[in-house]
């Protein structure tokens, strides 16, 4: 079995958000890079998939030289080869066409990618890369069962969630479920010193149309000062969200 | 030219998030000076209904083979229909039904595709739209130079606006084809009566501060009392207390209900943001020094186990006076 599965490199879960430039471009100063967290339930999940039964798992990244430290991270949590499509990953189609012209020709069983990334949080590229390469996608895919070419997975619903049946190939894209949090790997020196060797092959990107930029960020206003009421007093609260912030 | 938007149903029933995205669509139509076409598959009532929130016109599809929300039919279902009203713009409201369409309709289209859209596109020419971004943390202005688009808004943000239009129905019909129904639904386990998360307006949730599962009934009372749906930080789901649908915050669900209410969550950066675009947000906490005070704007210094059945009886005594 062939997986690939498609990593981001974004801003840790904890990083404060800046602009710079007449707010026109993220600030990463300061800033630690991380695979993106929904990505990482997906890798787990591919480690545990060639464990098991057996796969050769690819992990592939659209970004500059600068993300090649999250594709090697990858690689020493137990990915066998990486490949980064060397170009700024500034629009969703463009991005999905990058991955669709490397995946086309590479007869993957398996794409996992996570259900967004956490800086855009455009949750776009998983569907229209699975669209370009005519394959099912699954959204915000947290259950996953394999037996042999047919794939039973479950998706989150408003509300509740939906199992689906199928076959390979297909394109999860996951989150946590997949696996759960305390299987998630840290790599060890041996994993660490291993990705070393490993291929990591960079891919020229190719011609792809992009359709969206960004003209500017904007910070959230700052809050107010909190209103505190006295822990004897919350009569004062219900009156205040009946009269002032009028939500009861 | 027309703008064509999704107006999804759950069980043959219109969503709220569903009103939301046909007045977002009609006033967007408005602005660019076209009508506002609305498309429902399976929807088992009166579709005139939508008129209320501005669509000039609804296209039905009724087939067998649509009865069950499947992703690549359903998509393609309304790049077909689309082509047929000629719509240049798409709207489609984030829910999970939403995410798993949106981006095909746009590849298949060749769309330009904005997600989380939070307001009306502030200029037509450019196109230039609001959003949300790292993790609610920021919000981003996008431009597209493309003539189709496809908008999908996070529920909660633009609001339902009644505007009362005369509208006409027309069926429309959709062939599936094989490759449509690759993945088949086995079945659907959902929480009934219960609020999506989504798209609840009031939201009671809590945290390790509550010691342990067996604690969550007076969240559960508090919840049922206010219409709320309840909701959880990170830790939580992670031990196991709650389940993982009810997680909020940076890697759960993104929220923005009327009021939010945390009991016994310290406010660490990623759970504020999942949570703060909420328009008013209570803290109960024992610790005066948790971060979350700093984004509240009302807050209780105070042990949960009693300042929450004290809220559930003022709540109560408040209820029955008004």
């Amino acid at each position: 079995m062939k997986i690939l599965v498609c990593i981001s490199h974004v801003p840790d879960t904890t990083s404060k958000i800046n602009f710079t430039n007449n707010n026109t471009e993220f600030d990463s100063n300061g800033i630690t890079y991380v695979i993106n967290p929904y990505d990482e339930f997906g890798l787990t999940r591919a480690m545990v998939i060639k464990e098991t039964s057996g796969a050769t798992v690819t992990v592939i990244n659209v970004g500059p030289s600068s993300t090649e430290p999250t594709l090697r991270k990858a690689l020493a949590i137990g990915a066998d080869n990486a490949i980064r499509i060397n170009a700024e990953p500034t629009d969703a189609n463009y991005v999905a066409r990058l991955l669709a012209n490397y995946a086309k020709n590479e007869n993957f069983d398996l794409i996992i990618t996570g259900r967004e990334s956490i800086d855009y949080n455009g949750g776009a590229v998983p569907g229209m890369l699975a669209t370009y390469l005519d394959i099912p996608f699954v959204n915000a895919c947290l259950g996953l069962e394999l037996n042999g070419n047919q794939a039973t997975v479950i998706r989150e619903i408003d509300g509740g969630k939906e199992t689906l049946e199928g076959n390979l190939p297909m394109l999860l894209a996951g989150q946590k479920g997949l696996v759960e949090e305390k299987d998630l790997r840290i790599p060890a020196m041996r994993g660490i010193m291993m990705a070393r060797k490993k291929p990591l092959t960079v891919i020229e990107a190719g011609n792809a149309e992009k359709q969206t930029s960004v003209i500017k960020f904007d910070l959230p206003e700052a809050k107010a000062a909190c209103t505190m009421i006295d822990a004897d007093n919350v009569d004062q609260l219900v009156q205040l969200l009946h009269s002032e912030a009028k939500v009861i | 030219m027309a703008v064509l938007v999704y107006a999804e149903s759950w069980n043959g029933s219109f969503k709220k998030a569903t009103f939301e995205a046909v007045s977002y669509a009609a006033q967007l139509a408005n602005k660019i000076g076209t009508d506002a076409i609305a498309i429902t598959i399976a929807h088992q009532g009166d579709a005139n209904e939508l008129g209320n929130y501005g669509a000039n016109k609804v296209l039905t599809i009724t087939n067998d083979t649509l009865n069950t929300f499947n992703n690549q039919s359903y998509a393609h279902a309304i790049v077909s229909a689309s082509n047929h009203v000629s719509a240049e713009t798409v709207v489609i409201s984030n829910t999970n039904n939403g995410k798993a369409i949106a981006p095909i309709i746009a590849a298949k289209r060749e769309s330009a595709l904005i997600t989380n859209a939070i307001e009306l596109p502030s200029t037509l020419s450019p196109f230039t739209i609001k959003r949300k971004a790292f993790s609610s943390k920021a919000f981003a202005l996008f431009s597209s130079d493309s003539n189709e688009k496809v908008i999908s808004i996070t529920p909660n943000a633009f609001g339902i606006h009644e505007i009362q239009v005369s509208t006409t129905i027309e069926s429309f019909s959709y062939n599936t084809t094989d490759s449509d129904q690759r993945l088949k639904s086995v079945s659907v386990d959902s929480a009934t009566g219960k609020i999506p998360l989504p798209e609840a307006e009031l939201v009671v949730s809590a945290g390790r501060g509550l010691k342990g599962p067996e604690n969550w009934g007076m969240i559960e009372e508090l919840a049922d009392l206010l219409g709320a749906a309840t909701a959880c930080s990170k830790p939580v789901s992670d031990i196991g207390w709650r389940s993982h649908s009810e997680h909020v915050g940076q890697t759960g669900i993104a929220i923005n209900p009327q009021l939010y209410i945390a009991v016994g969550i310290s406010g660490a950066i990623q759970h504020l943001a999942g949570v703060n675009a909420s328009k008013n947000i209570v803290v109960i906490n024992t610790d005066p020094e948790a971060p979350f005070f700093k984004a509240a704007d009302y807050g209780i210094v105070g042990d949960a186990f009693e300042v929450v059945p004290k809220l559930i009886e003022a709540i109560k005594t408040h209820k029955s006076n008004n």
